[in-house]
């Protein structure tokens, strides 16, 4: 049991990691990203040739990619998001719905169905772990996963309290024409924010390429995983979703553990669950349903 | 040649004109209240000057050049910075982030926190609260020292009273003062007439959205001002710049 809950601790992190770029732009931009997933799997593919191609570690081929994503985002946000934003609440989701099936596709095109996976090129961490006392056993890879996980969301929050653009980009999610008003560019806040965003999606396609397999079309599950550790969390907190995402991981793995099926359904069933709660203590209206999903917590 | 020159400026609110054909210009170190009843056309006119409502026609000078077509936050880095209706501050931050935030534009000049936090003594216990519990004088008072953060050239002030206790008007007042005596150029929005007048180097008057009256506040009764509020009398137009 010890061991499931760690290991249910360890996958929560991933998810958390997976979720921080979708959790931040809607935090800042109001979007929910659908093409997040398949940018990851974007980003694995690209980290995953650079690794191949030159033979080098992955993570010094991250390293190259993301100042590329970081451009990516900048231009996304610029060419896409930006006009559709204009256009309503609706457009974005469109727009990035669409971005996804064009990115899958062109994966599919470029690389076929195959799966792939680099835990072969970063040998021995891919499988090595440390036995502690009560049956628990923690992965290097899936320890190093969480670490970074809580490295980037803790570095997300300071950065967001600390410095001149954090507090830029809460002024402008909180209040984009007032942030106008005191000289702020949210147009490039906005840019900036994507990405940010693009960079954390780099990092978090480099751990799904590393801890398990991928293909073209991997994006839609890891999108799903995102969206339900960030409603579970609270949309929008970054701590919330590391919350959400360890509640979802913990769910997946202890329902494992009842029905081998229950893997998935469990997580399902929190997700549930907890967008019921909201439901039922926002007041049950279908419109406080929606605003109760769509509720920022502090 | 005026800092700041308004010409012929329409403003409208879908089909309803709410700004008609305003001109005014304003000189630095000068303070123009600007007072009309609800609907006038006052905050929709200072708005059009920040940036933050497009105008229908007519120029907004700046120091020379026209920035009628620039971006809000364009206004702020040149010296045109409004203090919103409402306040409009960031709630969920601090007092002293809200005040960090309002530097956004890097326009140097004497006023930072440290300077706001002395006109604004009332501010000074309270820069790690969150901007949204406090009351709304406190509110006010951070909206100003907020705008000052960017170093205006030209503040615009809507409003300075609205929702606010007497106590808290004759606070914010006393502090606004020490903003005046540092020879800021303010364009003030205000309801209430006597206190615009005790201000105000020049008074401008609307009136479904033109300006009927525009005057000295030394050349200008109280009676006359309020027969040209309540559009009882003829526009007058003197003492401009």
């Amino acid at each position: 049991m010890a061991n499931e809950l760690a290991q249910g601790v360890l996958l929560g992190c991933y998810y958390a990691l997976i979720a921080c770029g979708l959790s931040f732009m809607f935090g800042v931009l109001r979007i929910i990203n659908l093409a997040h997933g398949s940018i990851a799997v974007l980003a694995a593919y690209v980290v995953w040739v650079i690794a191949e191609h030159w033979n080098v570690s992955p993570f010094l081929a991250l390293g190259a990619v993301v100042p590329v994503m970081t451009a990516a985002g900048w231009l996304l946000q610029r060419t896409v998001l930006e006009r559709s934003l204009r256009s309503g609440a609706l457009t974005p989701l469109l727009s990035t719905f669409g971005l996804a099936i064009v990115i899958d596709n062109l994966l599919f095109s470029k690389f076929g169905a195959d799966t792939r996976s680099m835990a072969p090129n970063i040998g021995d961490l891919a499988f090595a772990s440390w036995n502690l006392p009560g049956g628990v056993t923690i992965g290097q890879l899936a320890l190093l996963t969480a670490v970074v996980a809580v490295t980037l969301l803790g570095g997300l929050q300071l950065f967001l309290a600390r410095t001149p653009l954090g507090r830029a980009i809460r002024a402008t999610a909180e209040d984009p024409d007032t942030a106008e008003l005191v000289g702020i560019d949210s147009r490039k806040v906005y840019a900036a924010a994507t990405a940010i965003s693009m960079v954390t999606v780099a990092i978090a396609g480099t751990f799904l390429a590393l801890r398990a397999t991928f293909d073209p079309y991997a994006g839609s599950t890891q999108l799903i995983f995102a969206f339900e550790a960030i409603v579970i969390g609270g949309t929008g907190s970054l701590w919330g979703t590391l919350i959400g995402g360890i509640a979802l991981g913990v769910a997946q793995n202890l329902g494992s553990q009842i029905n081998p099926q229950g893997f998935l359904i469990t997580g399902h069933l929190v997700f549930f669950a907890v967008l019921a709660a909201r439901f039922f203590i926002a007041g049950r209206s279908p419109r406080s349903m929606v605003r109760a999903l769509l509720r920022t917590s502090p | 040649m005026s800092l700041l020159a308004v010409e012929q400026l329409d403003a409208r609110h879908g089909q309803l004109q709410a700004v008609r054909d305003v001109s005014f210009a304003i000189e630095e170190g000068e303070i123009l209240a600007l007072i009309g009843a609800n609907g006038a056309g006052k905050t929709t006119l200072l708005r059009a000057v920040a940036g933050a409502h497009r105008i229908a026609a007519g120029r907004i000078l700046f120091d020379g050049g026209d920035v009628s077509s620039a971006r809000a936050n364009r206004r702020v880095g040149l010296g045109i910075t409004l203090v919103p209706e409402g306040r409009r501050l960031f709630a969920g931050m601090t007092v002293e982030e809200n005040l960090l935030v309002g530097a956004a534009s890097g326009r140097r000049g004497r006023w930072n926190v440290d300077a706001v936090l002395e006109a604004f003594p009332m501010l000074r216990p309270l820069v790690k609260r969150r901007a949204g519990d406090l009351s709304g004088g406190q509110q006010q008072a951070t909206a100003i020292g907020r705008s000052l953060m960017s170093n205006p050239r030209v503040l615009l002030v809507d409003e300075v009273s609205l929702g606010l206790s007497p106590v808290a008007v004759e606070q914010v007042y006393e502090s606004l003062q020490a903003v005046i005596a540092s020879g800021a150029t303010i364009v003030l929005v205000e309801q209430d007439l006597g206190r615009a007048l005790r201000v105000a180097t020049r008074v401008a008057c609307m009136l479904e959205g033109r300006i009927v009256l525009e005057a000295r506040a030394t050349e200008v009764t109280r009676e006359e001002v309020t027969e040209a509020y309540f559009g009882l009398k003829r526009p007058r137009r003197s003492g401009t710049p």
